[in-house]
Formats: structure tokens, C-alpha cells, sequence
């Protein structure tokens, strides 16, 4: 830090000297509002991309809402594309990706957001200090593998040798209970929720380790003065004063797994069904889109870009909601990685 | 520090501050069984990285050699060749990508930070932070709608999905770089005004110069994360196996698109291919991700 | 060469760019035909991906050892949208698992001002693979495989399947049917039998890319996908291109087609049923109502061009490389290698009769390119 402070001012001399001329001409004085300008309207250009998906896509997408109807488009359970290039023949009603979608993202969510937390209290306040930076580097990492490598990896090497043995001893013990119904396929939502939890951990783990480290340490310490062990500290002191940052974890989390495409796409057994049974296979919204847009007609064409439209509305939500929660909570998890 | 302070604590004449349970036998088989679940969940958290890692490796290592990134590949079921298209084109795209969401990205971080807080900065902020969770499958089918078929119906190509890329990178780019720009303490900027400067030149020449290292870090953290990205380039760029140097109208390659590809066709040579590219994909991501880190961590203003 | 380049940036269209590459190409190749009388051309394709690991080889050989100065691209961007850019114009051919209908041909000719050309490149055959070995040439017939595909079958000792395979030891497993997720050619050739030869198929589930299946199936993404649901499960079953069973080493069945007689997919039996096929002189056919030898679940793969407009090195490079491609010994046996039939001796004259029409009504050349740019 003090080593910025003291080389900073050195840099504005250099300029100083080459610009002074202009300092006090009337170029130089124009140049401070287009400045502010030029960089405002680069600023809006967010607002923008933003208004243009939204138009654009919608306007794209309104032959089959128009024909569904909003709610039909959400809620119906049939997809049957029609094969015509100029009208639109086919039904169109989004709800078993819709369902996949929320299947999948909920499994990823149950079993991510324990295992973020309890990784983030071990990295900030058990793991001896000389592993903790390189193992909480090594999970961001996590972050950075493409999601076809997970596909790949999960299908070729996780469901076979891991997954399948694990789903088979859970249906013979659980298969009475719907959700564990079988038969067991392989792939399928359960498959495609946890990699999906693989996937989102990283960034979950990175945000809650960051809203766990800034705590003021003075509550803990009184903790500890009480004669409170570390277990207690952490889950009467450290945990509930870190929750905003855990709900905006597991939001953002969220918004990561329903958008996800690839992994799910090669997992989730894609179909048009959908059913209770974790077990069984369907397909997420995303995982619908990438796997039928290559060889669809047209007018499917348009009705994959009403389910970009359904998707980009879920994720808006989950997204705006987690924003308000830390926003309200005056929490700023304020990490690149998110 | 934590660990100094929860050592000491005697065991067995420490019990009496507590109203509930009596036995701090208890309380304390509680911490020590916290403890090792806590460790187990690392360790757990850890097995998914390390069996990827190493199955990545142990597939990739034999394929990747000279000729890997040297020339194009040839149909699938032939021994050989590479993946320079796919080098060639993530490059390609990248670097459009970078050029468009980078400058942007800062300069709307800049606008916020320098220029703000009114009605349009907090506008700005709350719909970045807001597009860093729009799926990328959505980014492309918007790319799509508006580029390769509307408007002047471009096709596919290097720039749209270079489009799709910079829109992906944009909120990673401007969220980071505001971080960093807050970071700057006020001295420097009440230093440069008391020295005569003008805002923009105290802005050019010494808020931006000082927190340089940390812009570095989240322009690097978001190609990371935009060189891996699939879905978006699959309805954009489309993919190609050839050496595509056309700007826009021809479909373009890239590593995730080819190595996509790849893995989903029948023969063995192609699918081995497929994994050497996911390796070398793994390799420039960490790398990328290691130096933005190390580029962080040696110079920013604040640090973390 | 240098002003297309310059127009291309600027207006950035497709339709240029195809033609303005194959132009270029053009000129360069007038120039070097006076040395060896090698073709030089630039072109563009775009359709199904059915056949594409075929077109991939036959390009990558026909471009390294037969026509050097030619380069094509073929984009697997889907039957659908290979009909809409050829239709567009932005390709110089197109490509499609069903042939253009007469309201595709009429649009086509009325916006190109010139007759389309379409004509059967190949035959592929789609295969029921199991993961069971000892199952290894089980007969089966449409019923039973709709039966299957319906969930009305789910073991291997049902009654309807025993009938069939009355010397066969059939397990009691359960099936496990497993299908494409993804929208493929696969699946519209494998529905497009189903339908055709069983009633209570075509009006359930009926024949398409994507399909909305019964409940209780596995679906893979791509053949990867599906050979991995086969593999993973005991019982499973799937259908795939027979390149890709071969590659993979899957046992597959027989499959009884329209005189009784149970067929193995095998190069042979694609190809017979090619020559069972009744072709019209239009080529627009269905393989359908297979019977001798032919192995019934198979289909064909048809490429259009115009009969104008083109350069004439770049039509020159189509005609000399599907001619090659469906006449040249070691092109017809890649075809055999990787699991497509070439077409059969009689039909290759006539498609080779057929492709020749292509860019044959070109008046003037430049202004039919022109005119396709334009649009």
C-alpha cells in the first residue's frame, strides 16, 4: 500500500509538464466535460446491451408467446416443433425444461451451499495458515475450468465409476420414496445437479470466505473470552452476522447453475419429459436450447428464443433478488469473482 | 490468531460459564466433531478438482506435441494434425473481444467511481451486477437475434461471436475494475488536483496508472473466463476446422467449440484430440487465472 | 480480389462473401489452367450432419490429393438451416436428409432465376446397437421396435421378441431404450421408419428431429451420448448411425424389412437397399418399403445446386467433386470405411447425368453472380 502512495504522485509529473501548455486554453478547459462524456457514454452502454436483449429477444420471440400465450408458453407441457419456415405450426410450451431447469439448479444449490460453507469457515478459521491460501486458490480454480470439461469428465469418468454405484445403493435403500424412484438410468437430473454443485462451489466458496474473512474480529474474540469453543463461535457469531453474504452466495450460485448449458446438456439425458423421480431424465432450459438450435426449422428457431426469453426472466429474478438482499444488508461482498 | 486463542483454553475446569448442557465433554467432542466434518468437507470439495485435473492430464499429455498447435485437423478418424484453427480462432475472437469489452468495461467503471453516485452510476451498477448472471446461452441467442440474423443478417463469424464474448466479459470487466478504482485512496487524486491538474488528466495520468495492477488482474480474470466459454460461440461463431481468417461472414473456430465437437464424434483419434484440447484450454485458463492473481497480489493499491 | 475484400468489411454479407470467394478463385484459377489444367476454387457448403464426417473425409482427401487448388467448407449447421441458406444463396451448395419439395424448388428457381438441381450423394443406415454381446444379430421388426421405443416392450424375453428369435436364449433384462436428445438426422430417419411402417407409431409419436418420447427413456446427447446410455446401462438399446456402432465395436440387430427377411446392417445391405429404392427422375424419394436384401432403416442424403450463376471455375470445382466423390474408387470406399453406402452403379450415371446440369443454363456468369449478391 505505501509503496502506491508514494509512486503514484510521481506519474501525474510527467504528463503535467507535456500538457501544461493546454492547461489553460480552451481545449484544455472542453476537454474535462467531453471526458466525462465519452466515459458516461460508455457507461450506458451497459443500460443499452441490457434494453436491446431484452426488445430484441422478446420481439424475436413474440410469434409464439403470441400464439401460446404467456402463461400456455410457461406452463403447458407439450413441445412439439412444427417444421414451417414462415408461420408457427408447432406447440410450444416450455415447462418440462422449465421444470429440469429448477430441478437441477435446486439439487446443485442443496448440495453446494453446505459444502461452500463449511469450506470457507475451514479455509478462514481452521486450516493451518500455510495451506489455507494455496487450498482456497486451488478451489477458485475450480471457477476456471471450462463447463465442457466437466461434461466430459462427468460423463466419461464421474456418473460410471462414481455416480451410478452411489444411485444404485441409494435407490435399493430410498426407491420407496418418490424423489429416489427408480429405475436408475445414469444420467439424468440427479447426474446433472451435482456437477452442477461441483461447478457453482467455487464461486459460492469464494464469496462466503470473503464476507467470513472481513468480519471484525472483536465479537469472535469476545466469543472466545466467554469460553466458547471454536465451534460455537462460528455458528453463533460468525455465521449469522456472515448471512446476507451466504444468501448472496448461494443467489449468485443459483443464477450460475440455471443458465448453465454444456455439462447439463451431456448429463441431464435430455428429453421432453419430466417426472418427480430425481432419477428420471429431462432437460433444462439452457441444455434445450444448445441441443436442438443446430438442426431446427425455423419456426423452432424462434420458439428456442421464447425459451431464452423464459430463462433470462429466472435468472433476472434470482439475480435482482440476491442484488436487493445485500444490497439492503449494506454488505459489499465486492469480489472480482463474482 | 484465531488458533492461538482457542488452544488455550483448559479442559475440564472451563465448564461453568456455560447455562446449557452441563459437561464440557460435550461441548467439546461438538468442536472436535465440527472440526472433522469441517475437514472432511475440504477434503471432499478438494477430490472433484484433483480427479479432474488428473484425468484431464492423464488423456490430454499424449496428444499435445508441436504439430498440436501447428496445423489443422484433419476429419476425425485420422491420427494427427491439431488444433490451430481452433488456437487461431479463440485468439482471434479474444482479442476482439478484449478490445471491445475492456476499454468499455473501464471506462464505465471510471464514469462510476469518479463521476458518481447519482441516479445513472447507481442505474449502472445495479444492471452490471445484474448481467454477471445472465447465462451465457442467453448472451449468445440474443447475439444471434440481433446480429447473425437481424440487422443485416451477418452470419456467422469471428465478430459476432466476438460479440457474444465481449458481452460476457463486459460485467466481469467493469465490476472488478470498479473495485479497483475505489481502492485508490483520495490522496493521490487531491494530490494530482493541488499539482493543477484537470479531472480527466488527474484521472488519466494518475488514478488509472495507480490502480493499473488491479485492472490487469480483472481484465485477466474475465479472459479466463472468456476463453472457455462454449455455448455463446456455438450460435455465434458457429465453429470451424479451418484456418478462418475472415473478419466477419465466414464461421469461425475456436478451442471450446472444436473440442465440443470433437468429443461428441464416434472415432478415437478425434476424441483424443478433443482432450489434448482440453488440457491445453485448462493450461491457458490456470494460466491466465495464476498470473492475474500473482499481477494482483505483487502491485494493486489496495491489495486484499 | 482486393475491392470484394474491401466490399465484404464494409457490407459484411454472406451472400458476397460466397460468391466473391469463388470469384476470386476464379480468376487466379484461369490463370494457372494453362499449367496442368488443375481446378482452383473456393466453396462453400452448408446442411445436414448426417453425413458429415463422410463430407469431412471426402473434402480433406479430395483437396489434398486430387484438387489441391480447391477448398471447400462444409458447415454441419442442420438439414433446416442448410435448405434456408441455400435458398438464401449464401452457399454454393446445400444439403439436406429430405429432398426440396416442388414449393422449395419453385422458390428457389424464382429467386435465383434459374432451376435448382438436386440429387442422392449417399445412403447411411441407422442401427439398433445393444450393450449385451451375446445379443449380437437379435431380430427384431418395426413393431417390436416401436413396441420398444413405446415402453410396451421393456424386457428382452417378451413374447414379441421371442417370436422373432425363437433359437436365440433371450435374458430377461429389462430395455432400456435410449435416444438422441439432441435434434439430429439420426432421429428423423429412424422416426421417418417407425412411422411409415407402423400405424399406432405415426400417430403417437409421429416422425421428426426431436421427438417428445415416451417416459422412462434415456436420452444421450449426440452418438457419444447414446453409446454412453447404452454402455451404462445392462439392458440398454439405442439407435445410431452404423458408423458409429462400427467404430464402436456395439452388437447390433437384424432387422426384418419388407419381404420377411431379417437384414444385419452391413455396407452390402445399405446398398441393396438403395437399389430397392425407387428413384423418379426427380430424385425426390423416401427409402421406404424395403425389401430383398436391403436393410430397412436407412436414409439418403441429397445435395442442391442451381443451374446458374455460378463462376465457372467454381462450378467446375462442384461438378469434378461430386463426380469424384460418387465415381472415384477411393472415395466410394472411405464411404464403405466409415459406414455410408455409395450409391449403386445405375444411379450414380443417372446423378452424375443430373449434377452436370449445374450452372449449365449460365448465360453470363458474372451477372447471375451479381444477381445473387444483390438479393
Amino acid at each position: 500500500m505505501s509503496t502506491e502512495v508514494r509512486e503514484a504522485p510521481r506519474d501525474p509529473e510527467a504528463p503535467q509538464d507535456s500538457v501544461g501548455g493546454t492547461l489553460r486554453s480552451g481545449r484544455g478547459r472542453l476537454a474535462d466535460p467531453v471526458f466525462k462524456w465519452v466515459v458516461a457514454a460508455c457507461g450506458t452502454i451497459v443500460l443499452v446491451i441490457l434494453a436491446l436483449m431484452v426488445v430484441r429477444t422478446t420481439a424475436e420471440a413474440w410469434p409464439v408467446f403470441a400464439k401460446e400465450g404467456f402463461f400456455g408458453f410457461l406452463f403447458g407441457d407439450t413441445w412439439d416443433p412444427g417444421t414451417s419456415r414462415t408461420e408457427i405450426t408447432g406447440t410450444y410450451s416450455a415447462w418440462p425444461f422449465i421444470y429440469g431447469t429448477l430441478v437441477t439448479a435446486t439439487i446443485a444449490i442443496a448440495i453446494a451451499l453446505p459444502l461452500a460453507i463449511m469450506v470457507s469457515v475451514y479455509l478462514t478459521h481452521m486450516a493451518p495458515r500455510r495451506i489455507a491460501k494455496p487450498l482456497s486458490y486451488t478451489v477458485e480454480l475450480l471457477a476456471a475450468v471450462p463447463s465442457v470439461i466437466f461434461g466430459l469428465w462427468g460423463l466419461h469418468w464421474f456418473l460410471p465409476n462414481v455416480l451410478r454405484p452411489f444411485f444404485d445403493a441409494l435407490e435399493g435403500a430410498l426407491g420407496w420414496f418418490f424423489l429416489f424412484e427408480g429405475p436408475v438410468r445414469g444420467v439424468g437430473y440427479l447426474p446433472a445437479g451435482i456437477v452442477l454443485a461441483i461447478m457453482i462451489l467455487p464461486i459460492m466458496t469464494a464469496i462466503i470466505r470473503e464476507v467470513i474473512a472481513v468480519q471484525p474480529l472483536d465479537q469472535q474474540m469476545a466469543g472466545y473470552a466467554l469460553g466458547s469453543t471454536r465451534w460455537e463461535v462460528i455458528t453463533k457469531v460468525v455465521l449469522p452476522s456472515g448471512f446476507s453474504g451466504i444468501v448472496a452466495a448461494a443467489m449468485l450460485g443459483l443464477g450460475r447453475a440455471l443458465g448453465e448449458t454444456i455439462a447439463v446438456l451431456m448429463l441431464i439425458g435430455g428429453s421432453q419429459s419430466w417426472g418427480a423421480s430425481l432419477f428420471g431424465t429431462g432437460s433444462s432450459m439452457a441444455s434445450h436450447i444448445a441441443a436442438t438450435f443446430g438442426e431446427s426449422s425455423p419456426e423452432s428457431r424462434i420458439a428456442l428464443m421464447a425459451i431464452g426469453v423464459a430463462l433470462f426472466l429466472v435468472t433476472m429474478i434470482v439475480n435482482i433478488l440476491a442484488r436487493v438482499i445485500v444490497w439492503r444488508l449494506g454488505q459489499t461482498t465486492g469480489d472480482s469473482a463474482v | 490468531m484465531s488458533t492461538t486463542t482457542t488452544t488455550p483454553p483448559p479442559p475440564t475446569r472451563h465448564s461453568p460459564l456455560s447455562r446449557r448442557r452441563p459437561g464440557a465433554g460435550l461441548r467439546r467432542f461438538k468442536d472436535r466433531a465440527a472440526t472433522a466434518v469441517l475437514t472432511i468437507a475440504m477434503v471432499l470439495a478438494m477430490i472433484p478438482l484433483v480427479l479432474i485435473i488428473f484425468e484431464v492430464t492423464r488423456r490430454g499429455i499424449g496428444v499435445v506435441d508441436l504439430d498440436f498447435f501447428t496445423q489443422t485437423e484433419p476429419p476425425p478418424r485420422r491420427e494427427g494434425g491439431g488444433y490451430v484453427a481452433g488456437f487461431f480462432g479463440t485468439l482471434y475472437i479474444m482479442a476482439l473481444a478484449v478490445l471491445m469489452s475492456i476499454p468499455f468495461g473501464i471506462a464505465t467503471a471510471v464514469y462510476v467511481v469518479e463521476y458518481g453516485p447519482n441516479r445513472l452510476t447507481s442505474a449502472i451498477r445495479f444492471f452490471t451486477d445484474v448481467m454477471t448472471g445472465i447465462p451465457s446461452i442467453f448472451v449468445g441467442l440474443f447475439v444471434y437475434g440481433l446480429l447473425v440474423i437481424g440487422w443485416g443478417g451477418m452470419g456467422f463469424g469471428t465478430f459476432v461471436g466476438a460479440v457474444a464474448i465481449a458481452v460476457m466479459m463486459l460485467p466481469i470487466v467493469t465490476r472488478s475494475a470498479e473495485e479497483m478504482l475505489r481502492l485508490v485512496p483520495n490522496e493521490i487524486r487531491n494530490a494530482s488536483y493541488g499539482l493543477g491538474a484537470r479531472k480527466w488528466q488527474t484521472i488519466m495520468f494518475t488514478v488509472l496508472p495507480a490502480a493499473a495492477p488491479g485492472l490487469t488482474t480483472g481484465s485477466m480474470l474475465a479472459i479466463a473466463r472468456g476463453i472457455g466459454e462454449t455455448a455463446p460461440l456455438l450460435l455465434t461463431a458457429f465453429g470451424s476446422g479451418l484456418l478462418v481468417t475472415a473478419f466477419q461472414g465466414q464461421p469461425q473456430g475456436s478451442v471450446p467449440t472444436q473440442l465440443y465437437r470433437g468429443a461428441m464424434q464416434p472415432f478415437e483419434a478425434g476424441i483424443d484430440r478433443a482432450w489434448g484440447a482440453a488440457l491445453c484450454l485448462f493450461v491457458l485458463v490456470l494460466l491466465f487465472t495464476v498470473v492475474a492473481r500473482w499481477v494482483g497480489s505483487r502491485g494493486s493499491v489496495g491489495g486484499r | 480480389m482486393r475491392n470484394g475484400r474491401s466490399k465484404l468489411a464494409v457490407l459484411a454479407a454472406i451472400p458476397l462473401l460466397a460468391t466473391a470467394c469463388g470469384g476470386g478463385g476464379g480468376d487466379t484459377g484461369d490463370g494457372s489452367d494453362g499449367g496442368g489444367g488443375d481446378l482452383s476454387a473456393s466453396l462453400t457448403g452448408a446442411g445436414a450432419s448426417f453425413p458429415d464426417p463422410l463430407f469431412q473425409d471426402w473434402i480433406y482427401t479430395y483437396s489434398n490429393d486430387v484438387q489441391p487448388g480447391v477448398s471447400i467448407n462444409y458447415q454441419s449447421v442442420g438439414s433446416g438451416a442448410g435448405v434456408e441458406q441455400f435458398l438464401e444463396q449464401t452457399v454454393d451448395f446445400g444439403s439436406s436428409e429430405e429432398p426440396l419439395s416442388d414449393e422449395d424448388l419453385a422458390a428457389a428457381s424464382e429467386a435465383r432465376g434459374c432451376e435448382a438441381v438436386q440429387f442422392p450423394v449417399v445412403f447411411g443406415a441407422v442401427v439398433i446397437a445393444f450393450n449385451n454381446p451375446d445379443l449380437d444379430g437379435l431380430v427384431l421388426d418395426a413393431e417390436t421396435i416401436a413396441g420398444i421405443y413405446s415402453r410396451d416392450i421393456t424386457t428382452f424375453d417378451d413374447p414379441a421378441i421371442a417370436e422373432l428369435n425363437p433359437d436365440m436364449e433371450l435374458p430377461g433384462d429389462e430395455i432400456v431404450p435410449v435416444h438422441r436428445s439432441d435434434g439430429s438426422g439420426t432421429t428423423y430417419v429412424f422416426s421417418h421408419y417407425l412411422s411409415t411402417e407402423v400405424d399406432s407409431w405415426a400417430s403417437e409419436y409421429g416422425e421428426g428431429k426431436e421427438l417428445d418420447w415416451a417416459d422412462g427413456l434415456v436420452g444421450g446427447q449426440q452418438n457419444d451420448g447414446v453409446a454412453q446410455g447404452i454402455t451404462q446401462n445392462p439392458g440398454g438399446l439405442g439407435y445410431v448411425n452404423q458408423s458409429f456402432a462400427q467404430e464402436a465395436g456395439l452388437s447390433v440387430a437384424q432387422i426384418v424389412n419388407e419381404d420377411g427377411n431379417p437384414v444385419a446392417p452391413t455396407l452390402e445391405a445399405t446398398i441393396a437397399a438403395s437399389e430397392e429404392a425407387e428413384i423418379p427422375e426427380n430424385f425426390q424419394f423416401a427409402i421406404d418399403d424395403i425389401g430383398g436384401e436391403g436393410y430397412p432403416i436407412a436414409g439418403s442424403n441429397w445435395i442442391f445446386t442451381y443451374t446458374c450463376g455460378y463462376e465457372q471455375a467454381g462450378a467446375d470445382a462442384i461438378i469434378d467433386f461430386w463426380t469424384w466423390a460418387l465415381t472415384d474408387e477411393g472415395a466410394r470406399e472411405l464411404a464403405g470405411e466409415l459406414g455410408y453406402a455409395p450409391l449403386g452403379e445405375e444411379l450414380t450415371d443417372r446423378v452424375v447425368a443430373e449434377l452436370e446440369k449445374t450452372n449449365s443454363e449460365n448465360a453470363a456468369g458474372d451477372s447471375g453472380a451479381d444477381e445473387g449478391a444483390d438479393s
